[in-house]
């Protein structure tokens, strides 16, 4: 049943985004490892990081979009669920550096050390078993949404309330993680790691397997929203997204539809957050701000909301005009963001995908009506209801 | 040799009760006050003495200085010439300040100098010299000070000293501060316990801190000499005291939350106008926090460059323009963006945030991206003490401004035609239409008021806050937090709500800390929007749906 499940995420569209994606995971890493760095092809270690800050970034767009854009729940907090699986990571990462820490302590990281700590906290046990860490980066996120969402569907809390409180959330994590007696490292937050699964993190090499991990990720993530938002209850997440009170009405469990696609898509940006931390070496408070929260709903906006390519989409060329701006014009990326976020709003509001198949579809009506113009023989219905149904689908 | 003595006490009294009659002869009392000096280097310790209490008699606190170094043997006269000084030590010998105005008067050698040379009985002469120059000073706020001084100092030796003060005493308060005094160093003195349980009486009716403090120790010093009748007394006292204080501290938590939560309400007011009323949501609202508060460090430039006269009242001319300033930028975003996006108000969320990153780099770019300083005018510094309370002016002022701003607003509201019409619109906008009222002109002045409003926001807020581009970013959820909490479409809610939240985190912080009273505090709104999901002073009725 899960295979006739997953299997029906894949269409033309899904196996094109598909190649495309393992054509990326194989290239890249080929690229860096297999020329010499004088070689034309090769591609240098900062890009291959570089883009596997963008997969990161991609999943977690992924995890918005499917809150977003199929159950039309607008996390301002999303950011909370990537830091969450990202500290879950940095503190494998941080019982890797076993004695080679400034202070050399084998039992504490160095900054419990600095605060004259004696022992481990308790909620330190286990992070030094790599599957234990792994188990966490999707249990603590997909934990906090649970209780999260449970409290909040169930008092039918919508709309721009629930983005306000996501904030809150987020904001308040923020807060507690700033804190050195939270046991995470205050304001430093967790970074100078040194082995993954016992490969350094700094060679070429496991550079290269965290990038496809991540390529790889972004496509299992791709392929499980795509079955949700494909299957029965992908049907019900849209009309919970289009009429909330009606869809109850009919006999829907509203809120358990909520929870479920919201924890899933928090433990996606667990995942995210996870695979992010090592290629980026650090994990810090700043992670939590509720303006990165709201950074990542944008490049969904961009992408289109509603449309998973869209999303990674998204994410990709918004990050890559970030890194291009902030190496070339500094000043200007606050604008070109701010503008961004206008501009979609009010002349894209269904993204660039969104838009590419609004003009796909508007071509195709045409031919149709032409070719009801041009032939007596068929049905001049026909173009009529391709236009009706074209009205739907942009609806 | 006693009457001698008497007779120049006499002469002397009657020099200085001549000389305070006119301001012209104060130059000559001066002159003698420092022949007076002069003449301490002269002769041997009776002398001295002698022009000790010849000093005191004065009653001119001008030689209180000269005294104390005296005292501290610091007070020496040059040889040359027989001036005298008191001297700071210096490498390879001393500089020279002059006894009476305290200015520099040179340097001089080590060998030039001869110190002052007192024994025991001098310094007892100088410390009753002291106390008569400051503990009966003419002057009441210098009988004050005096009096205080010598409550903290705790000195045995100057009871004789407080007593011959007391006797002289008519101001009231000054005479309890002294009985205070007198009873802080009984209790440090061998007094008999019964003389000490009835100082313990004294401190107590002081009821602070230092009453405390004295208090604890003379709990403590009594249980070990074995006075149990005291060491009663004194813990009683003590406890009696700490209540009081703990009374204090809860009005004075209080007035802090009442502070905070005036700056919450502030910030909160316009956006229960544009959120609360309009539904719609500006995340640049915080933006126009921080236009108000540039408004006011261009406003205070100009006057400090050209009319400096004027910088009392530079918040007052910084109103108004901040009003319409961040109205104006209001106006424009409302016309220019959310206009289009009325009924969509997750896009409205997003188009404005974009809006503040824009408003944000802006300002950056203009002004630089560190703090700002912006002055605060003399009437608004300083504070007053009202029983254990400590007010400062400057929040008083925020105060006061945010409960009248929210006052006019709502008049402004309530019996205005505009309020009339914002009102209309907002529970009904398609009757209101048909009604005749234009209501995208009423929707841009609505925004147009909420923006203003969170600018003159950003004038009180530049007084108590960094003026930086990041200004705004700081307030923007906590004044959801406060409407959303207070309920949306009800300023009283708001008004409520702020205080509400500025209470309960300052009474917070003491226990948890300012960080974990904060994390607590969004906790707590987090799930109370789970109970009541419209906030505290909900809108009932079928506009609830809309």
């Amino acid at each position: 049943m899960i295979t006739a499940f997953l299997l029906r995420a894949f269409d033309g569209k899904a196996l094109v985004f598909m190649g495309v994606l393992a054509a990326f995971a194989i290239a890249i890493p080929a690229g860096n490892l297999l020329f010499p760095p004088d070689h034309a092809l090769h591609v240098p270690v900062y890009v291959v990081s570089l883009l596997g800050k963008y997969m990161c970034y991609a999943l977690l767009a992924l995890s918005v979009d499917l809150v977003w854009g199929y159950c039309g729940i607008l996390s301002l907090g999303h950011g909370a669920f990537f830091a969450l699986g990202g500290y879950a990571m940095g503190m494998y990462l941080m019982r890797q550096i076993g004695t080679r820490g400034v202070y050399g302590n084998p039992d504490l990281p160095d900054f419990m050390v600095f605060l004259n700590w004696k022992e481990l906290p308790w909620y330190w046990t286990g992070f030094d078993v790599f599957p234990f860490a792994a188990l966490m980066v999707l249990v603590v996120p997909g934990l906090l949404a649970f209780v999260f969402g449970w409290f909040a569907f169930r008092s039918r809390v919508t709309g721009v309330y629930l983005s306000i409180i996501t904030q809150a959330m987020t904001y308040a994590l923020l807060l507690a993680f700033f804190r050195n007696d939270m046991g995470f490292g205050g304001n430093n937050g967790l970074t100078d790691f040194k082995d993954i699964l016992g490969y350094s993190v700094q060679a070429d090499g496991t550079r290269a397997a965290l990038f496809f991990a991540s390529v790889a990720a972004v496509a299992i993530g791709f392929v499980i929203a795509r079955a949700v938002t494909r299957s029965k209850l992908g049907k019900v997440l849209i009309a919970v997204r289009d009429a909330e009170s009606r869809t109850r009405f009919l006999g829907y469990r509203v809120e358990h539809y909520k929870l479920f696609v919201w924890v899933l898509s928090a433990m996606m940006a667990g995942v995210a957050g996870a695979l992010y931390v090592p290629q980026v070496g650090i994990i810090n408070p700043g992670e939590f701000a509720p303006a990165n929260s709201i950074e990542l709903v944008i490049w969904v906006a961009v992408g289109g909301r509603g449309t998973l390519v869209g999303a990674v989409l998204g994410a990709v060329l918004v990050n890559f005009a970030k890194t291009w701006f902030t190496g070339v014009f500094p000043e200007f990326w606050l604008f070109a963001l701010g503008g961004l976020f206008v501009a979609v709003t009010l002349f894209l509001p269904r993204g660039i995908v969104g838009m590419i198949g609004q003009h796909w579809s508007a071509l195709r009506q045409r031919r149709v009506s032409a070719r009801a113009e041009a032939g007596s023989d068929e049905d001049p219905r026909e173009g009529e209801i391709a236009n009706a149904m074209n009205h739907q689908a942009a609806e | 040799m006693l009457q001698i003595r008497s007779f120049v006490f006499a002469l002397l009294i009657a020099v200085s009760a001549l000389a305070g009659l006119s301001a012209p002869v104060l130059a000559q009392n001066q002159s003698d006050l420092r022949s007076l000096i002069n003449e301490l280097a002269k002769g041997r310790y009776d002398d001295t003495e002698r022009q000790i209490e010849a000093i005191a008699a004065t009653g001119e606190e001008a030689a209180v200085p000269a005294l104390q170094a005296l005292g501290s043997n610091d007070l020496m006269a040059r040889k040359s010439d027989g001036a005298v000084f008191i001297v700071k030590k210096k490498s390879g010998g001393y500089q020279l300040i002059d006894p009476l105005t305290g200015d520099v008067a040179g340097e001089a050698g080590r060998r030039d100098m001869e110190r002052i040379k007192i024994n025991n009985r001098l310094r007892r002469a100088i410390q009753s010299a002291l106390g008569e120059l400051t503990l009966m000073s003419k002057n009441p706020d210098r009988r004050r000070q005096a009096a205080e001084q010598v409550f903290k100092a705790r000195d045995t030796e100057a009871i004789e000293t407080i007593d011959a003060a007391l006797d002289a005493e008519t101001d009231p308060g000054i005479a309890t501060l002294l009985r205070e005094a007198r009873a802080a160093a009984v209790l440090n003195s061998d007094a008999s316990e019964a003389d000490k349980i009835a100082a313990v009486g004294v401190i107590k009716a002081r009821g602070d801190q230092e009453a405390r403090a004295i208090l604890a120790a003379t709990a403590d010093s009594s249980a070990n000499s074995g006075q149990t009748a005291l060491h009663d007394a004194a813990t009683r006292a003590q406890s009696h005291v700490e209540q009081i204080l703990a009374a204090w501290n809860a009005a004075q938590n209080v007035w802090y939350g009442l502070s905070l939560g005036s700056v919450l309400l502030l910030a909160a007011i316009g956006l229960a106008i544009t959120f609360g009323v309009m539904g719609v949501i500006n995340m640049a609202h915080g933006e126009m926090v921080m236009i108000g508060a540039y408004t006011t460090f261009m406003v205070q430039e100009v006057i400090r460059n050209s009319a400096p006269w004027l910088f009392d009242a530079s918040l007052a001319i910084a109103l108004p323009l901040a009003f319409l300033i961040a109205g104006a930028v209001g106006v424009a975003l409302e016309r220019f963006v959310i206009r289009f996006l009325y009924g969509r108000p997750l896009e409205t969320l997003l188009a404005t945030w974009g809006i503040s990153l824009i408003l944000q780099q802006a300002v950056r770019t203009i002004f630089g991206a560190n703090n700002r300083e912006v002055g605060t005018p003399s009437w608004m510094s300083g504070l007053t003490e009202v029983g254990g309370l400590t007010i400062t002016y400057n929040r008083l002022a925020i105060i006061i401004f945010s409960l009248v701003v929210f006052g006019v607003l709502i008049t402004v509201l309530k019996s205005t035609r505009f309020g009339l019409y914002t009102r209309a619109v907002t529970q009904n906008r398609r009757m209101a239409s048909s009604m005749g009222i234009r209501t995208p002109w009423v929707d841009a002045m609505t925004f147009g008021l909420g923006s203003g409003i969170a600018g003159i926001a950003g004038v009180a807020l530049s007084q108590i806050d960094n003026v930086s581009p990041n200004l705004g970013q700081s307030y923007i959820i906590d004044s959801f937090m406060v409407v959303v909490f207070g309920g949306v479409g009800n300023l009283w809610g708001t008004l409520v709500g702020a205080m509400t939240l500025g209470v309960v985190n300052k009474f917070l912080e003491p226990y948890a800390g300012a960080v974990l009273a904060k994390i607590l505090l969004l906790v707590f709104i987090i799930l109370f929007i789970q109970k009541r999901p419209r906030g505290l002073f909900a809108l009932k009725g079928r506009a609830v749906e809309a």
